[in-house]
């Protein structure tokens, strides 16, 4: 098939294929959605730990003597405190103050920013953010992502595991902080972040030394409960961490203060691309927001589907951004934009499934929290 | 992977055993497999009519949404209504405990176990 053909591998793509991995298109690469079972790797990362290959996550270096200044205009959240050695999660935002993408935003040094991105955003993202740099003096936008592999532990023993292939000390390296290290003797980032509520690291390395760490903490974690987990296991994962996803929660049309994401807009910090925007959406309110929601009827609801407050109503009021039975709590569960007058906790709406509209009921996000 | 050899197949990963003017209709070990840990189903009410081609019910996996197509036009006599509780039994035992429906009336044209093998073969080349 042409499509297979024209779909890139991850380094481990061999990997992945003598551990039995389903391979699937995602973002024009070629990624295991599940090995044995969604399921079995979801439940393993929720109680013991996971190993997924994210090497498909963009990765993109902003340099220079204007880089911070830089960064500090595209995104909507305040980097004047990041340290070397701390991320933050942040927007890049267009002027209409939605989102070109999610990512995350390193302080690898002074003049330097590191930025991972979503891999179905990459090329936009660089196309955007090099319009924004042309003609700008000191400041670089260069696309490393394929200079770079990176993979994801997660998990209860995601650390502990980590720990014993690598000389430095991961209990240092606190949530959402960063340092280089070695793993299974090869350099790597190591970056305590994740997509999937529990505790873990992801590593950064060379594209040829990812195969060897890989394969170094299968065999370190597997008789402690470590398994690899595809693309499903990371979606429910997410999910249930009421973590957002591009092209879902968010797309070019939604705002962080309608996603919920009101912690990541600092407009104090002063002017920002699409500041005006969500300056006027903070003050005034936004029209719809987004809920997470559980089924009170039988069925699942899932991404796209209409949304309605009667029964009878002839529009729909929203729609659903993502919806599955949860793998950890055994029931329907889903995220949905409402008019926020119509978001309160127990606050009762029906979603139109397969031609019925069927109960469902806001519920507290995140559905799910780890304990600390 | 197991295909049986008393049973008829359709494209869409149906299998069909006939029991006299009746069919029972499941879905295949390759179905249940592509689709993963089977969550919900939801399945015709015994008195419905069925129309051959049309979707009959809906199989759900945590990850994805499938339709199961009816291989027949005929009434709905009987569901397996142990689904309701326990949807994995599509998984653990697609060609028995997991059956799905049974429908009155009669089907031909369908794939026998060899013809279907050479289905999957092409499916995953």
């Amino acid at each position: 098939m042409a499509e297979s053909e024209s779909l890139q591998k991850t380094p481990l793509y061999d990997e992945h294929l003598a551990v039995g991995g389903r391979m699937v298109p995602f973002a024009g690469y070629s990624l295991p959605v599940q090995y044995t079972s969604l399921a079995e790797e979801h439940t393993a990362v929720r109680t013991k730990a996971g190993l997924f290959d994210v090497s498909h996550m963009g990765e993109v270096f902003i340099t220079g003597s204007n880089a911070f200044d830089f960064v500090q205009n595209l995104s909507c959240n305040d980097h004047s405190k990041l340290a070397i050695g701390r991320a933050q999660y942040t927007g890049l935002m267009y002027p209409q103050g939605t989102f070109v993408d999610d990512m995350l935003v390193h302080r690898m040094d002074d003049q330097e920013f590191l930025l991972v991105v979503n891999a179905a955003n990459r090329h936009k993202d660089v196309a955007y953010l090099q319009g924004l740099a042309e003609g700008q003096e000191g400041v670089t936008v260069e696309d490393r992502s394929d200079q770079w592999a990176q993979m994801a532990i997660q998990g209860p023993l995601a650390s502990e595991i980590a720990q014993a292939l690598t000389s430095t000390d991961l209990s240092a390296i606190r949530y959402y902080r960063f340092a280089w290290g070695e793993v299974a003797g090869r350099r790597a980032l190591i970056a305590r972040t994740g997509y999937t509520g529990e505790d873990g690291f992801e590593f950064y390395t060379a594209p040829e030394d990812a195969p060897t760490v890989w394969r170094a903490l299968l065999a370190e974690g597997g008789p402690k409960g470590l398994v690899p987990a595809g693309l499903g296991a990371r979606d429910t994962l997410r999910f249930e961490a009421g973590m957002c996803l591009y092209g879902q929660e968010i797309d070019a049309e939604t705002t962080p203060l309608e996603a919920g994401l009101a912690w990541i807009v600092k407009l104090a910090k002063g002017d920002f691309i699409g500041r005006d925007v969500l300056q006027a959406q903070s003050e005034n309110g936004t029209e719809r927001r987004l809920v997470g929601f559980e089924m009170l009827d039988r069925g699942i609801a899932r991404h796209e589907y209409e949304v309605f407050l009667s029964e009878t109503d002839e529009n729909p009021a929203g729609w659903v951004t993502s919806g599955t039975q949860s793998p950890t709590f055994g029931k329907a569960l889903g995220m949905a934009y409402l008019p926020t007058d119509h978001t309160d906790i127990g606050s009762e709406f029906f979603v139109k499934i397969r031609n019925r509209r069927l109960r469902a009921r806001v519920i507290k996000m995140p559905f799910y929290s780890r304990k600390k | 992977m197991s295909i049986p050899q008393d049973l008829r197949y359709t494209k869409s990963h149906e299998w069909v055993r006939i029991e006299g003017d009746s069919v029972v209709i499941g879905i295949t070990h390759y179905a249940q497999d592509q689709l993963g840990e089977v969550v919900f189903v939801e399945l015709p009410s015994v008195g419905d009519s069925v129309e051959e081609g049309e979707e009959m019910g809906t199989l759900e996996s945590v990850k994805a949404v499938s339709e199961m197509l009816s291989p027949l036009s005929g009434e709905v006599i009987e569901v397996n209504e142990a689904l309701e509780d326990s949807p994995d039994l599509v998984n653990k035992s697609p060609f028995g405990e997991g059956w799905l429906v049974k429908i009155k009336g009669s089907v031909d044209g369908l794939m026998d176990s060899q013809s279907y093998a050479a289905l999957i073969e092409a499916e995953q080349h």
